[in-house]
């Protein structure tokens, strides 16, 4: 299948100069600040963030809160930004057949994700972050693919940006659970887009929250 | 939904949810598997299998570094020959290539991690795959992706090093996404479970352990 020549506006970002590899190569404390200086809706918070060394960690404790809550609530976020999209495109009439089943499928197991995050942020004591209100552009099947390749696989490269900064064994053994998951949906879509199913080669690459946040910011409502 | 694929003759006995919350050492652990290995496979496979995983179970980072070697061993062998095994042409010849390489860079890239933390790496073993065509290697490739899948995941929890885990994770990401495709090869579901399970090492010596010549 060719790949589409209008970019949607998340595939675009990813394809920017600016792009999540070029960001990783340039790697530290420069790239990360570029990204916080963007992140923010509300311009009182991002000028006073603090950059760390580990590619942004300090957003997600502003945004989500600290520690192993904070990340799990940022990657609920994302969760339910992924359940709503597929429920979208569900609705959207868009899709039939294999890819209608694939797309129900996948959407089922992000709704998962976000029970299980949940119940996750709970039994540490922390508050579930709210569910955001979603907008996604659903113009052709072939944009709407593209734009579920690249949330997936910014998906599965947001997990593996945290799971080193995850503390209790536990919570990482559920968050790589789920990292994996990822990366099958992601390489199922690129398979459907005629992409490589390993677009950053043998080693996934991660991503930091800032990165993400920005790439997922256009279709946040609210 | 149970992924059925997982429940192989070859994987027999493995329990994918199968937790060991006991106090056993890692030694222990791998030891009552070789034994039970031992029982299922023969007593002539136990001296070599058990000798191998003690020496993989010891040293932290890096006994979970050469667990980890040893299963991309044998995908890296596994791969490579299906290149001239499976009958494969067209998109399954394209991606068993790409898997290869994959593999083979993971197979290099361990090495030299655990190298640089003062570790030996294992030596390459034997192996032995009894398939035949195209449909045979694409359900072993479908067992081993899986496996590798829930194997990293099972072990990366006790990794100690955040360069390591960092590491562990960008692989284990590689080897879903081949599980994924393989799958799709196979008309299978390509994410069966919104979890992957995770395998205790223990379980995965086991599995593969048929496949040790």
């Amino acid at each position: 299948m060719a790949v589409t020549k209008e970019p949607n506006a998340l595939a675009r970002i990813a394809k920017d100069p600016v792009s999540r590899r070029k960001f990783i190569a340039l790697g530290g404390g420069s790239a990360a600040a570029a990204f916080l200086v963007a992140c923010g809706s509300d311009s009182s918070s991002t000028t006073t963030t603090t950059t760390t060394a580990a590619g942004g960690d300090a957003v997600i404790e502003e945004k989500f809160g600290k520690g192993d809550v904070g990340i799990l609530n940022y990657a609920l976020t994302l969760e339910y930004l992924e359940t709503a999209f597929y429920a979208d495109v569900v609705k959207s009439g868009l899709f039939k057949g294999s890819d209608l089943a694939t797309i129900r499928k996948f959407g089922s197991e992000e709704a998962e994700h976000v029970a299980a995050l949940t119940g996750f942020v709970k039994k540490l004591g922390g508050k579930p972050a709210p569910k955001p209100k979603t907008e996604f552009p659903l113009k052709s099947a072939k944009s709407v693919l593209e734009l579920a390749g690249t949330v997936e696989n910014l998906g599965a490269a947001a997990y593996l940006g945290q799971a080193a900064n995850i503390k209790a064994a536990e919570v990482l053994a559920a968050a790589l659970s789920i990292h994996s998951v990822e990366g099958r949906h992601a390489a199922t879509l690129n398979t459907l887009l005629g992409e490589s199913i390993t677009p950053d080669g043998a080693f996934a690459v991660p991503a930091g929250a800032p990165e993400v946040l920005k790439s997922v910011e256009p279709f946040i409502v609210s | 939904m149970n992924d059925q694929e997982l429940a192989q003759p070859e994987l027999a006995g493995v329990g994918i949810d199968a937790a060991d919350d006991g106090d056993f050492s890692r030694s222990e652990v791998i030891l009552k598997g070789a034994l039970a290995a031992g029982a299922v496979y023969g007593a002539m496979s136990v001296a070599p299998f058990v000798s191998r995983a003690l020496a993989m179970s010891e040293g932290g980072d890096v006994g979970i570094l050469n667990f980890a070697l040893t299963l991309e061993y044998l995908e890296s062998t596994f791969y490579k020959e299906a290149k001239r095994r499976a009958g494969a042409s067209g998109e399954l010849k394209s991606l068993i290539d790409l898997v290869a390489r994959d593999e083979d860079e993971h197979v290099g890239a361990l090495i030299e991690t655990i190298k640089k933390l003062g570790g030996k790496p294992v030596a390459e073993p034997k192996f032995d795959f009894p398939y035949n065509g195209t449909a045979g290697f694409l359900k072993l490739a479908q067992t081993f992706e899986d496996t590798g899948v829930s194997a990293y995941n099972g072990a990366a929890p006790q990794i100690k090093s955040k360069e390591v885990l960092g590491a562990a994770g960008s692989i284990v990401q590689v080897e879903a996404r081949h599980a994924a495709a393989i799958r799709l090869q196979n008309k299978q579901e390509p994410s069966p479970e919104a979890f992957d399970p995770s395998l205790e090492e223990a379980e995965v010596l086991k599995a593969v352990e048929p496949f040790i010549a």
